[in-house]
């Protein structure tokens, strides 16, 4: 007998995008407010794993053709670049700066280079989690 | 007065979270269990609420929609793992 999973599927069809929603909310919002690249991470990596429960491991690796080991490898890259792009202005490792900008929708807006760390630590998190679970995952 | 309120409302969700953490040790079943593990989730939201009204502060509002997605997210996963025997399939049918 074929299992029926209509309402849990129809159910993550919509979650899904209210959780991805959280989760950018909570990376935008980590620098003045809870939140950042970790927490942001864990919940789109929830995210997914919602995928993965109501779907099966298949169908989420042909809706996202993501090598997640390479992901690991890109947020790590976009951390120590940002952390090495402060030796072009002569100021030493790591150092962060900000700035006020004018941006066509948004209006005003702080921008500062900690935003670029933080999105190395979320692609690091959301690949390591994706690893994790894939690998368990995969046990036949 | 309100502050006495709001004291009395933290003591009767800790007083149903200890209700139903009895439901948790003495389950006959174990869905009888996944759905008091829930419950408390649900309650522990509602806590979190009560306890930025008593410390009175925000900076508690983002866990009270994490507190809620990760109990949905847990409790599809053990309901998943009680029907088929597997959390996450390699392939349907």
């Amino acid at each position: 007998m074929r299992p029926n999973d209509v309402v849990v599927q129809t159910a993550t069809k919509v979650l899904v995008f209210i959780i991805l929603v959280f989760s950018v909310f909570m990376f935008f919002n980590g620098h003045h407010n809870p939140g950042g690249g970790f927490i942001g991470g864990l919940m789109t990596s929830s995210a997914v794993v919602l995928l993965m429960l109501a779907f099966d491991l298949d169908t989420v690796k042909r809706i996202l053709p993501i090598d997640y080991k390479i992901l690991i490898a890109v947020g790590l890259l976009i951390a120590v670049l940002t952390a090495v792009g402060s030796f072009l202005f002569g100021v030493p490792f790591l150092s962060h700066t900000f700035g006020y900008f004018t941006l066509p929708i948004l209006g005003e807006v702080e921008l500062a280079t900690a935003l670029l760390f933080d999105l190395g630590v979320y692609l690091v998190v959301v690949a390591v989690t994706l690893t994790i679970i894939q690998t368990i995952g995969e046990d036949r | 007065m309100f502050h006495m309120l709001i004291n009395i409302s933290a003591a009767i969700i800790a007083l149903s979270i200890l209700i139903t953490l009895y439901r948790v040790i003495t389950g006959p079943s174990a869905p009888d269990r996944v759905v008091a593990l829930d419950m408390i989730g649900i309650n522990l939201i509602s806590l979190a609420a009560v306890m930025s009204l008593i410390l009175n502060t925000t900076a508690f509002l983002e866990v009270i929609l994490l507190l809620a997605i990760l109990a949905f997210i847990g409790t599809v996963g053990f309901s998943k793992f009680i029907e088929k025997g597997v959390v996450i399939e390699r392939k349907r049918d």
